[in-house]
Formats: structure tokens, C-alpha cells, sequence
């Protein structure tokens, strides 16, 4: 097996591990921060992240940890922020709402769900204007399109033909809202086909399916210079935010054990790695690997100091 | 160079400045390449850079503006334009919940070197949409810096310092200013967060925003007949205050005036109240006084909307009755003069 193939089951566990330990924490009450984890949402995270050129101007929601994960690989300023001290992305102050990485190429994240998507716009205005031909890259949830701004940027992007790379995370969820309770539009991908955009559908579930169609994408993008949208389907095994499952409140129905494996991309991408001869000792091994990566990253950052008065006003401007 | 401009050709040569000498410079909003080119300023820039330095966006301002913050945050420096300041309050989202936070939320990581140009203020019937400033709400989260220019040297010197700037600037021009001609200086660098001692005087401080320096100047000139010397400063920037500059006048001359370019209620104005009151509270002889917008919508028509906004005469009056002075025979006097110099309808 390539060590490519091995490199997405990594990050896949990485991003899987670290929000079952925020799970397993969260009870303690020393991560004082609204999570919006994204079990299920993992095959979309790193199926993106691991196609992008490296330095790829990132935007993201609230739902971020997969993104920030599948860009960064790390964990110790991650698990810093989330405990809120210092030494984290942002000393604290981001939480895990606002988690960025500029270094790795994540410059924001935002829990007002589309307002980050005109600013992905913005980065992709600036390659053109450079006469640069890198894409910038907006990940949001399929509810940030019934906001304004949403189509404000869409339209902005489509009219000046920039390389931006939408991607429509759908779970078919706002917070607690269906779809079809929200919409006035039959399909999301049919909503944006009358734009002088590339379009791409593609099961989020599959984390090679969007591996490819990211890379349909890209190179669309590349050889037709305007945006491209791209829509991936998953299922939110979790409550909207927090730790904890929310079937019980009767909404929605628990998939049963066969859907909920056919749901989950971690599982899905095993059974293909195992089916194409990997052994599972190696994936016990790389587990294992990242398991002490995350331990040792919780350990320091329960044992590190909280930010002070002299943190409260730093960095208001620059 | 020293020339004499108006403030619109003032507010230009800074573009053509700063877009001469850094390439990163662009000015961008709805309409702002058309032939009237935002009264005047953006005159000659579509032809000296192109369309690609200086063009029209469609009508979304709230994405636009974060646009503009993207782009600011991938090195560019934007300049964001409208017609009028109301239509800003379609951006607020971005401006509020993106831009004025990004330094702090990254930990200093990431700056948003953004301009947002907008035209404040009265002329011809503008009415209820097309007439606010809210430099007090701007000013009010942290993280945004709020600029207000009263002569074509500041419109210049201003703008080039903000949009220098690493951070979002709010840029308020008032369009009566627009025709107001005086001597640039080109060599002056303008600093954000410092306001202007425009006149000395001994007996009261008048503490003037935007066009109000204008009108509290004026009225200066016809106290000064009557033998009461005003201390005139033009705030400039609202945030970052000077406090300092307006204090040290206040305890000078134990009152104050502060000539706001907006409602009363939860404004500026207040706020500056509240401030000399904590840093001047020993010194003063008298309660501040402020004057504002009348506390409604602002109203179409030429004579309400000359009873909605204050003036040299309020001003005048308003020193009267801090002083304990007699009325002055305002015969002859000309107010609200350059309404007339302003026609529609746009």
C-alpha cells in the first residue's frame, strides 16, 4: 500500500481521535468551549485538505476541527486553545469556534456560518489580482447557503471567474432544521447550475470519492479559470453542538448498526484498506501512534497556564 | 508640494498616491467607477490604473465587504467605498463579527489592513437612509478604528495614514466638504488617534466632529465679536480618541461643548461627556453641553431637516447659555451656507 493511502487513514484517525477524546474530556468541565465536533464529517475534512497545494488559503465555520486537523497535523496548539491557555492558536481567546492555523494556510474560521465565505472570495480576488493562479478554499454547511452573503460572494466570485473552491458540507441539518423545512430550491447542486461555475456532487462518506472529486475539481478550476462548487453528503452522528448524541430527543431516528457503518468514513475507508491488503496490525500501529500524539498534547495542555491581564488587550490591533 | 484643493480633489490625490506608489492599493463598491466617481474623488483613477484597480462591485455590500477583508487578509490593501455611510450598515456582519477581530482572535497573527470610504451627512433632501454617520457606532467595538476628516489637508493626510494602516479603518467624509477648498500639503504624514487644537481661545472648549468643526468654527468667529474667546478642536478620530488633546483644553477653559455629527442618545457625544466629566471633573465650571441630530429619523423636507440639524447658530447659543450671556444679533449672519451650493439629486 502507498504511503499516500496510508497518509489519509492518518489524518482520518487523527481528526476521529482527537473529538473522541474532546467526548471523553468534555464532562470534566475543563474545556470550557462549544464544541461542534464532526463525527461523520471526517471523509469531507481530509478528502479536501489532503488534495490542496500546499500554502492554499483555507476558510471554514464552526464545525472546524476536522479542517483544522487535516491542514495542520497538530495537536498541541489545538488542544490549548480548546482548554484555553496559552500556547494555544490563539491563546485562548479563538476557543474552538475561531481556530486558525495562517501558517498551514487556515486563516479563519467563524461561527456565524457564511461569513467567511466572502472573505475566501476576497483571497481568491487577490491571486487573480496578483496573477497568481492559486485557489482559496471556502468549507461551510449546506445551511450557510440560505444566507445572503453566501450568494453575495457566490455571484462576486462567478462574475470575476476566480479559483475559488466552495465546498458544501450537507448533513441536510441546520442546528435542528431538515432541509427540505428550509429550501425553496430542489437540489443544492441544480441551485447552483445556472452560474458560470464548475459543479461536482460527490458522498462525503467515501473519503476517496471526494479525494477525487476535489481533484476534478482543482483541475477544472485550473484548466477553466471560475469557481467550482463542490457538495458532499454526510451524516452528523452528534448532537449540533456538544458531546453527546441527540436521537433520544426524537427529531431524528438513530441509524441502525448496518447504516451507521455505511454512514461512518472512518470504518468505510478500513474495510477498504484491509480489503486491499493492509494489514491490521500497521492500522493498529499508526492508532496507536496517534493516540500518544494526543495524549501527550492533553497532558500539556491541562498542565499549562491560563492567559492573564496582559492578554486581555493584546493584539487588539496590530 | 503645498496646492490649494477641495476636500474631493484632496481625497483623490491620496488615492492617486497611494495607488502610484503601492501596487497592493485597489478601490472598489458599488458604482464607484461611474461618471460622477463618488462626488468627485475617484475622478482620473479608472483611467491611470484600470478597471482592475479601481471597479464597480455588484449590489451585495455585506459580501463585498468581506471581499474586501479576504483580500486584506491575503496582503492586499482595499479601499471599500459607498456612496453613503447608511448602506454600511448592510456590511456591519462582516465589519463587526469578521474584520475587527481578527487580530485579537488570531493572536496577532493575522491583520486586516482594510479602508471602508464612506459619505456621511446632509444635503438636499438626502432623508432618513441616506444621511447618518454613526462614527459612535463604529467606534463602539473594539477593534475598528473610526476616522472623521473636516479639511482637504486631513482628507489627504488621513487617508493615506489609513489606509497605512494594518487595521480596518472607518473613513467618514461628510459631503458638504466636498467644496470646501484649502492648502495640501503633500509632505504631511497624518497620524490616526489625534485630534486638532484648529483655534485657541480661553473661555470655552467646542469639541467638534466631522462638518461640526466647520459650523463651531463659524460660530467662533461670531462669538470672538461679541468677546468670547472658543478653544475649536476638531476631534478627527473618534477611535482612537485623543482624549488628551480635548482635556487639557477643558481644564483650561472649565467648559465644554461637544458638536456631534450624530443622534445624542448612546452617541458619541455621550461618550466624550462621560470621559472629560471622569478626566475633568475639578475643572469644570458647568455640566457639558451637547448638541446633536434631533432624536428622530432625519426628515425630507428643507425645513425640518434644517430644525433636525444642529449648526453655528445651536453652537453660538449653546456657549450663550454657558456663559450666561445676552443673545448676539445673529442679523446679517449666514447659516447652513454651503446647502446651497449642493444640488440633487445626488
Amino acid at each position: 500500500m502507498e504511503s499516500d493511502a496510508l497518509d489519509v487513514y492518518r489524518k482520518l484517525i487523527l481528526i476521529r481521535r482527537c473529538q473522541e477524546r474532546i467526548i471523553a474530556e468534555y464532562p470534566q468541565d475543563e474545556i470550557k468551549t462549544p464544541v461542534h465536533l464532526g463525527i461523520g464529517l471526517e471523509g469531507v475534512s481530509v478528502g479536501v485538505a489532503h488534495r490542496l497545494p500546499l500554502g492554499t488559503k483555507s476558510f471554514g465555520q464552526l464545525r472546524n476541527h476536522g479542517q483544522y486537523l487535516a491542514l495542520t497535523g497538530e495537536t498541541d496548539a489545538y488542544f490549548l486553545e480548546l482548554y484555553g491557555k496559552i500556547g494555544g492558536t490563539s491563546d485562548g481567546k479563538a476557543g474552538s469556534m475561531h481556530l486558525c492555523a495562517p501558517g498551514a494556510g487556515l486563516l479563519s474560521t467563524s461561527g456565524i456560518v457564511a461569513a467567511t465565505i466572502p472573505l475566501a472570495v476576497g483571497a481568491g480576488l487577490a491571486a487573480k489580482y496578483r496573477g497568481s493562479d492559486a485557489i482559496a478554499v471556502a468549507m461551510f454547511g449546506d445551511a450557510a447557503i440560505e444566507e445572503g452573503e453566501y450568494w453575495d460572494a457566490f455571484n462576486f466570485a462567478c462574475l470575476h471567474g476566480l479559483r475559488v473552491l466552495f465546498v458544501c458540507e450537507d448533513n441536510d441539518l441546520s442546528i435542528h432544521t431538515f432541509g427540505r423545512d428550509r429550501r425553496g430550491f430542489r437540489s443544492i447542486a441544480g441551485a447552483m447550475r445556472g452560474w458560470d461555475c464548475h459543479v461536482f456532487e460527490g458522498d462525503g462518506t467515501d473519503v476517496r470519492m471526494v479525494l477525487d472529486v476535489t481533484g476534478q475539481a482543482l483541475a477544472a478550476m485550473s484548466r477553466d479559470p471560475k469557481p467550482a462548487f463542490t457538495v458532499f453528503r454526510w451524516f452528523r452522528f452528534l448532537e449540533h453542538v456538544g458531546p453527546n448524541t441527540d436521537f433520544h430527543i426524537g427529531y431524528r431516528s438513530a441509524p441502525s448498526e448496518a447504516e451507521r457503518l455505511a454512514l461512518d468514513p472512518v470504518h468505510r475507508y478500513e474495510q477498504w484498506l484491509l480489503a486491499h491488503g493492509v494489514e491490521r496490525t500497521l492500522l493498529a500501529r499508526i492508532r496507536s501512534a496517534i493516540d500518544d500524539q494526543i495524549d501527550r498534547s492533553v497532558a500539556a495542555a491541562k498542565a499549562a497556564p491560563y492567559p492573564d491581564g496582559r492578554h486581555l488587550t493584546e493584539h487588539l490591533f496590530r | 508640494m503645498i496646492r490649494t484643493l477641495s476636500f474631493g480633489e484632496a481625497v483623490n490625490l491620496a488615492l492617486q498616491h497611494e495607488m502610484e506608489q503601492d501596487p497592493d492599493v485597489f478601490c472598489f463598491g458599488v458604482d464607484v467607477p461611474d461618471h460622477k466617481r463618488t462626488f468627485g474623488s475617484g475622478v482620473g483613477l479608472v483611467e491611470k490604473f484600470g478597471r482592475r484597480r479601481y471597479f464597480g462591485s455588484p449590489l451585495s455590500e455585506a459580501g463585498v465587504a468581506g471581499v474586501a477583508i479576504g483580500a486584506a487578509m491575503s496582503g492586499l490593501r482595499p479601499v471599500h467605498i459607498h456612496a453613503r455611510a447608511d448602506f454600511v450598515l448592510l456590511c456591519m456582519n462582516q465589519l463587526v463579527n469578521m474584520a475587527s477581530n481578527k487580530s485579537y482572535l488570531s493572536g496577532g497573527k493575522l491583520s486586516v489592513p482594510l479602508v471602508v470610504r464612506a459619505v456621511i451627512g446632509r444635503s438636499w433632501g438626502q432623508g432618513a437612509q441616506h444621511s447618518k454617520s454613526m462614527h459612535g457606532v463604529f467606534a463602539h467595538f473594539p477593534g475598528l478604528k473610526v476616522v472623521l476628516p473636516s479639511t482637504p489637508q486631513d482628507g489627504y493626510a488621513l487617508l493615506r495614514a489609513a489606509i497605512r494602516d494594518d487595521n480596518p479603518v472607518i473613513f467618514l467624509e461628510h459631503r458638504w466638504l466636498y467644496d470646501v477648498r484649502g492648502e495640501v500639503d503633500d509632505e504631511v504624514r497624518g497620524a490616526l488617534g489625534t485630534a486638532a487644537v484648529c483655534r485657541t481661545g480661553s473661555d470655552v472648549t467646542i469639541a467638534a466632529c466631522s462638518w461640526m468643526t466647520v459650523e463651531a468654527l463659524q460660530a467662533a468667529r461670531i462669538l470672538a465679536g461679541a468677546g468670547v474667546e472658543t478653544e475649536v478642536i476638531d476631534v478627527r478620530s473618534v477611535a482612537p480618541l485623543d482624549g488628551e488633546t480635548i482635556f487639557a483644553s477643558v481644564r483650561r477653559t472649565g467648559r465644554l461643548v461637544i458638536a456631534d455629527y450624530d443622534w445624542t442618545f448612546c452617541g458619541f457625544s455621550a461618550e466624550l461627556a462621560a470621559q472629560a466629566t471622569e478626566h475633568c471633573f475639578s475643572a469644570l465650571r458647568a455640566a457639558p453641553v451637547r448638541l446633536g441630530f434631533a432624536a428622530v429619523p432625519c426628515p425630507t423636507t428643507r425645513p425640518l431637516e434644517t430644525l433636525f440639524y444642529p449648526s453655528a447658530r445651536e453652537i453660538v447659543g449653546a456657549v450663550e447659555r454657558l456663559l450666561g450671556l445676552p443673545p448676539i444679533d445673529l442679523t446679517g449672519e449666514v447659516f447652513n451656507e454651503y446647502e446651497r451650493r449642493f444640488k440633487g439629486p445626488f
